[in-house]
């Protein structure tokens, strides 16, 4: 991972433009949001280059009579890192815990459109919703390590699949931890409650226990919010090791994070779909005003 | 708390927030602090109030007292322990009855304020003078006629409650063997274990042996009985059959005859019994024969222990000069008080103590002690525990989890939290209707026709108890539970989803153990809450006296059936019940405090059993 550089994020232009600035064309882009339209997304060509995960066609999703995603047509690439930045409110988590059809818990939601993970449908009628959890990791905002061991932390999703093999736990456990940075600073005590550990330990046992089970995809939704600098860094420098093996789909507040970590970013705004591209371009040279905007610390 | 002057509001305010150690609470300047610990501190006095009373009065009912001897001004001697002092104001009227040295002296000591002191004097020997007790006011005792006697002698008996007296002598086979207070004495302590012993001996024969043949007896008829349903034998060949069976035993020749004619006459109608039950019953007969020769056996067994036994003869003499004549027997223990010095009223204290903690009740439960209440109460809170929790834990699971919250779900959650302020004997009443006259009766059709129409589990018994107490407690356990699943994570039942659980593997690996601390304290508060419970036991199970404990060594072992005894139904007995109330008052105390102290043995255990979870799963929180 050596070669994705840092983009630096430009600083806010200081002078306005003529007439056309990118104020007023992000204002027309921003009106037409506001009075309920969809959009079309910008989309690099990048993008279509890289072979799909995941590939999100047409989803909407309601909370009762409250439409929050519009729309929204994206593909995850594999073996990448793909991060989803815009305001609060903009489904961005929304559309990450729809990957793994979380949203199915809430009463009252409803979704349009489908999502396929390698092809395979998410939301068709036949799908067994807990074989394709089973086939996705996730890791949440605040870290949730299970009230047990450490060891049976990570083998959880091992073990509700009836998995008693003692090796074959054994192994993943180590592999897990391994992948997760982890097995050195808890090999001694993999037998010791999970709740025993720092935030920032708790939240890489979180990441082993969703890569324990060979994810296609992990579902991160800012993984990093609670922790302290060095313990977020900890968990950036997790992630650029996961690639290219898992391919990860990340939330992000933080969008220096986004522009450190990810391949990949997605903007979005009011629950659709605005710019995605190559995290480079995105942050460097954005083709739409109002990303350019947003980045730069104008708007959201 | 030492006085300290308060200190100005804004110099504190300044100073910032004082040091915990050095502060007062005038430096808590909210009025309404001060209004909590005013409220706290009223119920701390109250049940520390309630519990050093119970802890003095029930403590202190086994320490044995010295023996006082008096005289009345009107010539009487009495002999006997001080039970209760009070200060009183004697009625003009009660005066008037009295002779006039006694109203000379009330004028006198009454000429203060009118108010005196006066003694309750347990005198015993209600066989001798028909009373237990006699109350004796200050002025009524001669100036300095108070002493001490140094071999009177409490006793405790079988019968007719304590008994105060001198040793007199001591005789075997109506010989006397020992004459004088100190020769009778020694006499009396070298006989007493043995005979004891024999008493013991001769008890185990009559509860076991002769008990084990009864049952033995009982189980061969109720066998026999059953074969007579199968085979449809009418009624009244069997009332000949076995009218022929009691007469050969013990009647004369004419009587054996007779029912030799009636049984002919039944067969002679037409009715044949089938060869299965002549054979049966041919079985009955020879085993009845052999039982009824042990049990002659063992009757011959008691009555030359009960010879052995009586030979000894101790005789007393009470304070009046009447003599009375007890069988070492039926002497539980007796205790020279007024020569003991502490470390022998110890020795006494303990040895009630034991008796009280581990033997049955005598006396209609007002003396001996309260083992088979003990071992009832527990039974019986134990088996509540095991049936109201997982019952209780399966209902909020659904209510939590599963239901969809709705207008029915309200409704069932409000009516659970209405059954908790049902009043207790309404459950004792459905208990009886429906566990023991409907489901009892259903078993006994079923399983016990053979012993109908006398009930087995038709009536109270233990198991009906634990369950109607389980009905009663189920809020409690539902409630604590519903609220320890809320306490659940949100988050963690997601992180659970997010594997690929489904709900029930949620529920069980993640739920469940997180919520158990929970649970237990729901179980906790179930317990207590059933173990004090006294009102709906009357109705479904628990008696004054149980011949019998519901777990012992006769299979199948486990009686659940049994009726069986409460300590709170116990404290009810000894305190309304008894006959003699003033003697059992200070048992009501000590009961109280060991039911006290068993529910909280009880709940220390299963605090014990929380924490060890806790532990389990709890750490440093992020």
């Amino acid at each position: 991972m050596t070669d994705r550089a840092a983009p630096t994020i430009p600083a806010a232009p200081t002078t306005r433009p003529g007439p056309t600035s990118i104020d007023a064309r992000a204002s027309r882009n921003l009106a037409a949001i506001a009075r309920g339209e969809t959009v079309q997304a910008v989309v690099h060509e990048e993008v279509d280059r890289e072979q799909v995960v995941l590939e999100v066609d047409g989803f909407s999703l309601f909370y009762g009579g409250y439409q929050a995603l519009h729309r929204v047509s994206m593909k995850v690439p594999r073996g990448k890192i793909t991060a989803l930045i815009g305001p609060s409110g903009c489904g961005k988590t929304t559309l990450l815990r729809s990957v793994n059809r979380l949203n199915d818990l809430i009463d009252g939601v409803r979704v349009e459109g489908d999502m396929r993970l390698n092809g395979d449908s998410i939301y068709g009628r036949d799908v067994d919703v807990i074989e394709l959890r089973k086939r996705m990791g996730m890791v949440f905002q605040k870290s949730n390590p299970f009230p047990m061991s450490i060891y049976e932390n990570v083998v959880y999703a091992l073990r509700i699949d009836g998995q008693r093999d003692r090796r074959v736990l054994d192994e993943v456990c180590e592999r897990s931890l391994r992948a997760a940075a982890l097995w050195d600073e808890v090999k001694d005590r993999l037998h010791e409650s999970a709740l025993g550990m720092s935030g920032g330990q708790q939240q890489r046992l979180c990441i082993a226990r969703a890569v324990a089970a060979e994810p296609e995809v992990l579902l991160m939704d800012e993984p990093c919010s609670a922790l302290d600098p060095i313990a977020t860094q900890k968990i950036e420098e997790l992630m650029e090791s996961l690639v290219p093996h898992y391919s990860v789909l990340i939330v992000t507040h933080n969008m220096q994070q986004a522009a450190r970590a990810s391949d990949y970013t997605a903007y979005m705004v009011l629950g659709r779909l605005i710019e995605y591209g190559p995290t480079q371009s995105i942050f460097q040279n954005p083709k739409l005003p109002e990303t350019e905007d947003y980045i730069t610390g104008r708007f959201g | 708390m030492t006085a300290v002057a308060p200190t100005p509001a804004l110099a504190s305010s300044r100073s910032g927030r004082r040091a915990a150690s050095g502060a007062t609470m005038l430096a808590a300047g909210e009025p309404v602090a001060w209004l909590m610990a005013a409220g706290l501190g009223l119920a701390l006095v109250m049940i520390s109030g309630l519990l050093a009373l119970v802890l003095w009065n029930g403590g202190t009912t086994f320490w044995p007292g010295p023996i006082v001897e008096l005289r009345t001004l009107d010539g009487a001697t009495l002999l006997g322990e001080e039970f209760r002092r009070e200060r009183y104001r004697p009625d003009e009227t009660l005066l008037a009855d009295q002779s006039a040295a006694v109203r000379t002296a009330a004028a006198q000591a009454l000429s203060g304020d009118g108010w005196t002191s006066r003694s309750l004097l347990r005198t015993a020997n209600f066989d001798v003078t028909g009373t237990h007790f006699t109350w004796i006011s200050d002025y009524e005792i001669v100036p300095d006629s108070v002493g001490r006697p140094e071999w009177a002698i409490g006793i405790e008996r079988l019968e007719f409650g304590r008994f105060f007296g001198f040793p007199l002598r001591g005789e075997e086979d109506r010989r006397v063997v020992a004459e004088g207070e100190a020769a009778t004495w020694a006499w009396f302590e070298a006989h007493h274990r043995e005979v004891r012993r024999l008493w013991e001996e001769r008890r185990d024969l009559e509860t076991h042996e002769v008990g084990g043949v009864n049952r033995a007896l009982e189980s061969e008829r109720l066998r026999l009985r059953g074969i007579e349903l199968r085979e449809g034998i009418p009624a009244e060949w069997v009332v000949a059959w076995s009218d022929l069976l009691r007469t050969r035993r013990g009647g004369s020749a004419e009587e054996i005859e007779s029912a030799r004619t009636r049984l002919a006459e039944i067969e002679a109608a037409g009715f044949v019994p089938t060869d299965r039950f002549r054979a049966a019953a041919a079985e009955f007969e020879a085993e009845e024969a052999t039982l009824n020769d042990r049990f002659v056996e063992l009757t011959g067994e008691i009555a030359r222990l009960d010879a052995a036994m009586d030979r000894f003869v101790m005789v007393l003499r009470t304070v009046d000069g009447v003599e009375k004549s007890i069988p070492l027997a039926e002497i539980v223990r007796a205790i020279p008080q007024n020569q003991l010095g502490v470390g022998g009223r110890l020795l006494v204290f303990l040895d009630r103590w034991r008796e009280f903690l581990l033997d049955g009740p005598r006396e209609a439960n007002s003396e001996g002690g309260v083992f088979p209440a003990i071992f009832g109460t527990v039974a019986m809170t134990l088996i509540m525990t095991l049936a109201v929790v997982p019952f209780g834990v399966l209902a909020a699971l659904y209510l939590r989890e599963y239901a969809k919250g709705g207008a029915v779900i309200s409704a069932v959650r409000i009516a659970v939290n209405n059954l908790a302020g049902v009043p207790s004997i309404v459950f004792g009443v459905f208990g009886l209707g429906f566990f023991c006259y409907v489901v009892g009766a259903s078993i006994d059709q079923l399983l016990f026709e053979a012993k109908l129409p006398n009930p087995t589990f038709g009536k109270g018994g233990l198991l009906w108890s634990s369950l109607t107490l389980a009905l009663l407690t189920l809020p409690v356990v539902i409630v604590a539970t519903e609220e320890a699943l809320a306490a659940v994570p949100r988050s963690m039942r997601e992180g659970s989803y997010a594997c690929g659980a489904s709900k029930w593997q949620t529920i069980r690996r993640i739920v469940l153990p997180r919520a158990l601390p929970g649970i237990m304290t729901g179980a906790i508060l179930a317990m207590a809450r059933g173990a004090g419970e006294v009102a709906p036991l009357m109705l479904v199970g628990a008696v004054k006296l149980a011949p019998e404990l519901p777990i012992d060594g006769v299979a199948p072992f486990v009686h659940p059936e049994r009726s069986f005894m409460h300590l709170g139904f116990h404290i009810y007995d000894l305190g309304f019940q008894s006959q003699n109330s003033e003697a059992a008052k200070p048992m009501v105390f000590t009961t109280t405090l060991l039911l006290i102290v068993l529910i909280a043995l009880l709940n220390l255990i299963a605090i014990w059993l929380r924490s060890r979870l806790r532990r389990r799963f709890a750490g440093s929180q992020f």
